[in-house]
């Protein structure tokens, strides 16, 4: 399998995503440049965390107009996997592919930690590795992870299972606890923790090493079964 | 803005307008000897900025030679970007620590912010990919003082949101609080990078009819003459040079930093040197003076980000994320080719030349022609007189005095919540400190460890500076400064590699202070010598004074150490129940300038705790060989508060207790702060190898009960469960903060 790590100017995850799917994960990686024309090559693409073009005006607000991004809605629409993680998820929600918006952190401080998240559908292209209900430690660094939506969205996203992690001990003040979120076709994952830092025992923990093979899982089954 | 008309050369000698701008009379008479004419303005401009204190070292030169700069494994010494050492494979690690303490006590949010974006400037011009942030803060009291806490919280979001925003992780650091820095706090920001040898580059103009080019940001008028700023004493004046206090933009820096990266692998490259202090006129002078060569450059050509610019304030300016380059002649188009991936603007504004002027083009008219020698190297030097003062007679002769406790347990809670030794948690949480995923240690621990990927190998990282005892004896304090950083190291599983300083003074045309910095310097260096840690390079910051008061001295050693391998790594933490717990090294009757000497008496007095330079090398070597064999599962240097808070910060975290059992005087056993002193546990099963390695002293073991009991005499003495101790280590800070 074949990832984008798609780079923005101000990305600066990009390092850590890319290492944990050659290093850790064992699949084919690559750096995407945000004014790319064409994301066909490849079959899962990545948006890593970050402060893209500083996340002056909002965050997010300005990578969401990249070239690229155009590409990343086709792939999206064509049903090929699509995580943003962190400044990445911001950028999925700018741009309409997930629903809902950012506020500051509650405290108004960025927060670097690790976080018990639970995970509460593990029947995504995302999680399938996870148990049900399994609990997981992964970290955040953000300043605004405050997941927020409209009543009318968020029973949406409860009705058809989007909700896919959520916080223990809610570190941001995010809805319901939200840490992360899934579109209703099941291939768009956004999330501010990041589990690209949580693939390696030396750096305090493997818990996000499932949410790759989830993802590794899925395609091998849809596609290696099929040719 | 106003025009305004600038003073002719006869007016700044008969109005003595070069005063206003730092020069002295002798200073400017000099100026005119090397011109053999009398300066204009562009010119005094440039002579007061290069020649004060901040960019010349004039007054610490003589000093700053004591210093050992050289060493097996250093590759460039003080005197570019940053110090290099080899750390073997051919990589290298580069790093360098520098102050920006009076523009954070003006505005604290961005004078911290533009002090982390100066420092990663420094190492990424050498060509190096800047890997890790420190940095040692100091500030007054946080009660009563709401200024002080307006300080502490600007400057801690400040750092975060620079480093942070460009994705290099704030490993470590310290905070220490005291009444001392009320008025001017210390912001000394530290950055490590690493890089092949192969990529090494220096910042010198070399080759005549090369191009200068100018790299990042435009120029406006901001932070002119901050370095002349940074050389004089803080006062109620200050405020009004807040203008003299940068902005910083992270983001532009971060698209500096990969561009520079890619720009060190082409051949095109001569020269590239960051525009720090004294922006363009610094970096134009050294680079040329380095080289034995001259820049000509054209200063329409400056990209300008305000109209109206005149020369003085282009080549005074401080903006930020500026870089200037020299290119082979007729390569220019590919660099602005590479710059412009990143949407950088990049643009030839000069050339070198073979006359060894610094020769500046406005409008069509030479604005100034001064020799760059004169510039970078031909500031006078002054040997200042220095006095021992009065109090240090008074502290000599005092015998140690140990403090009376009456209630242990009440006396460690105390300790704990001192807000020099509480948890720092509400700080580096607002740090990144995991990304680029190689932070193995995070803060918290004795030193920082970031591994080096694709290799076995990680690099410790700490700094460290006890400004109580450096002010009760300053040379004792400044061996100690350098052997505490050593052993936060050697504790941590890491050799000592190198160090680089902060030397944060007083007002140095004061006796008093000049000797403090003296002997301060004196006694880094022998320690330096001893424990094989060379000064790779650093930064001078005198004048720390509010309304004629000094701060204590305050040279912060920042210390970077080899972890040959990821097993060495070690952390304080106890690792397990029933593991034993030793110490190392003599504990004595040692409470001068100690916490609890502090907690007691409100104030510091007397002798500064002993340091054997021998013994301490001796005890380091003992300690890393048991590490590195295998048979140490925690370490944790013993530091402020004594053997009680060591014990104490090794049992938080671990949902583990201990029982410890302590002989002598019980104060002294508890929070002596006598130093060349380690806190270890060893599994049972090691006992034996670890005692035939390591002169130490059994004094308990860890339990899987979370409490925390001491013996002593056959007595117990204290008995606490760790939550409570831990609550009150953890909840001090932000409890003083709301």
């Amino acid at each position: 399998m074949k990832f984008a790590v798609i780079v923005f100017p101000g990305s600066n995850c990009d390092v850590d995503m890319y290492h944990a799917i050659k290093d850790e994960l064992g699949e084919e990686v690559e750096y995407v440049w945000h004014d790319t024309e064409n994301l066909d090559q490849y079959d899962g693409i990545l948006l890593p965390g970050g402060f893209s073009y500083g996340d002056y005006l909002r965050t997010g607000a300005i990578a969401r107009f990249s070239k690229v991004m155009q590409e990343v809605v086709k792939a999206a629409n064509t049903g090929k996997p699509v995580l943003g993680v962190c400044n990445g998820f911001q950028i999925l929600l700018e741009s309409g592919l997930l629903p809902g918006a950012m506020r500051r952190n509650e405290s108004l401080k960025f927060i670097c930690r690790p976080t018990q998240l639970k995970v509460v559908n593990n029947e995504t292209m995302f999680s399938s590795v996870y148990g049900d209900g399994e609990r997981i430690q992964i970290p955040i660094a953000h300043g605004e992870g405050n997941y927020y939506c409209d009543e009318e969205t968020l029973e949406k996203l409860k009705a058809n299972n989007q909700i896919v992690f959520t916080y223990e001990n809610n570190p941001n003040g995010s809805l319901e606890n939200i840490a992360g979120i899934i579109n209703e076709q099941g291939n768009v994952l956004g999330m501010m923790p990041h589990p690209e830092r949580a693939v390696e025992k030396i750096l305090g923990g493997a818990d996000g090493l499932k949410l790759f093979q989830s993802i590794v899982k899925q395609w091998r089954e849809a596609n290696v079964v099929k040719a | 803005m106003s025009l305004k008309l600038e003073p002719s050369p006869e007016q700044i000698k008969l109005e003595k307008v070069y005063r206003e701008m730092g020069l002295t009379d002798e200073e400017f008479a000099s100026v005119e000897k090397i011109l053999g004419r009398t300066p204009n303005y562009t010119e005094t401009g440039l002579f007061s900025v290069m020649w004060s204190e901040h960019c010349s070292y004039k007054n610490s030169k003589p000093v700053l030679r004591k210093f050992p700069t050289k060493g097996e494994r250093v590759l460039q010494g003080p005197g570019e970007g940053a110090g290099i050492v080899d750390i073997g494979d051919e990589q290298a690690v580069v790093f360098k620590i520098e102050s920006h303490n009076h523009p954070s006590a003006i505005e604290p949010y961005q004078g911290a912010a533009t002090g982390v974006g100066g420092i990663i400037r420094d190492v990424f011009s050498m060509g190096a990919r800047p890997i890790a942030l420190l940095n040692s803060l100091r500030f007054g009291e946080l009660e009563p003082s709401a200024r002080v806490r307006y300080l502490f919280k600007e400057v801690v979001a400040g750092i975060a949101g620079y480093g942070n925003c460009i994705g290099i992780p704030t490993v470590g650091g310290e905070v220490q609080f005291d009444p001392c820095y009320e008025g001017n706090p210390l912001v000394n920001a530290m950055c490590v990078g690493l890089i092949d040898h192969k990529d090494i580059k220096k910042g010198q103009a070399h080759g005549v009819g090369n191009t200068v080019m100018y790299v990042g940001a435009k120029t406006g008028r901001d932070g002119i003459h901050g370095a002349t700023f940074a050389s004089e004493e803080l006062s109620e004046a200050s405020d009004e040079k807040r203008p003299a206090v940068q902005v910083g933009d992270p983001f532009m820096e971060k698209l500096l930093i990969e561009a520079c990266l890619e720009l060190i692998h082409s051949d095109a490259l001569v020269g590239i040197q960051d525009m720090g202090a004294a922006g363009l006129t610094s970096s134009s002078a050294e680079m040329a003076s380095k080289a034995g060569s001259g820049i000509e450059m054209n200063l329409d050509l400056v990209p300008q980000r305000e109209t109206g610019m005149t020369a003085y304030e282009m080549m005074l300016s401080e903006s930020q994320e500026r870089m200037l380059i020299v290119v082979k002649k007729g390569r220019e188009q590919e660099i602005v080719e590479l710059f412009s991936k990143y949407d950088l603007e990049c643009v030839a504004i000069g050339t070198v030349t073979d006359d060894k002027m610094l020769r500046l083009v406005h409008k069509g008219e030479v604005v100034a022609d001064v020799p760059a020698d004169s510039l970078a190297e031909d500031a006078p030097v002054y040997h200042k007189p220095s006095i021992e003062p009065e109090y240090f007679r008074e502290f000599q002769a005092m015998e140690n005095d140990i403090p009376e406790v009456d209630d242990y347990n009440e006396t460690l809670i105390n300790l704990l919540k001192q807000s020099t030794i509480a948890s720092k948690e509400w700080v580096y949480d607002q740090y990144d400190y995991m990304v680029r995923t190689n932070t193995v240690v995070a803060p918290g621990s004795d030193a920082a460890i970031v591994r080096i990927r694709g290799t076995e190998k990680a690099l410790a990282m700490t700094t460290d500076c006890n400004s109580r005892y450096i002010y009760l004896d300053p040379e004792t304090g400044g061996k100690i400064a350098v052997a505490e950083a050593a052993r936060n190291i050697v504790a941590s599983g890491g050799e000592p590699l190198a160090i680089t300083d902060c030397l944060n003074f007083g007002n140095p045309e004061k006796p008093e202070i000049f000797w403090q910095f003296e002997k301060a310097v004196d006694g880094m260096s022998e320690a330096c010598l001893k424990l094989n840690a060379p000064v790779i390079g650093g930064n001078v910051s005198l004048y720390n004074e509010t309304n004629g008061t000094a701060i204590y001295p305050t040279p912060v050693v920042g210390m970077v150490g080899l972890v040959e391998n990821l097993n060495h790594i070690t952390t304080q933490a106890f690792k397990g129940a029933g593991d034993l717990i030793y110490v190392i090294g003599e504990t004595k009757d040692e409470f001068g300038g100690s916490e609890l000497q502090k907690l007691t008496y409100g104030r510091i007095f007397g002798k500064a705790p002993e340091l054997d330079l021998e013994l301490e090398a001796k005890i380091q070597k003992q300690v890393l060989a048991a590490i590195r064999a295998g048979f140490v599962a925690s370490a944790h240097d013993i530091a402020e508060g004594g053997l009680g808070v060591a014990v104490a910060e090794s049992l938080f975290g671990t949902k583990l207790g201990a029982q410890i059992e302590v002989s002598g005087n019980t104060t002294s056993a508890l929070f002596s702060e006598s130093q060349s002193r380690f806190l270890v546990s060893v599994k049972k099963e090691h006992q034996g190898k670890f005692e035939s390695l390591v002169d130490a002293v059994l004094i308990g073991e860890t339990t899987n009960t979370p409490n925390l009991e001491i013996y002593s005499n056959d007595k117990l003495v204290l008995e606490q469960e760790v939550v409570d101790l831990e609550g009150a280590w953890r909840g001090a800070i932000p409890c003083l903060l709301k």
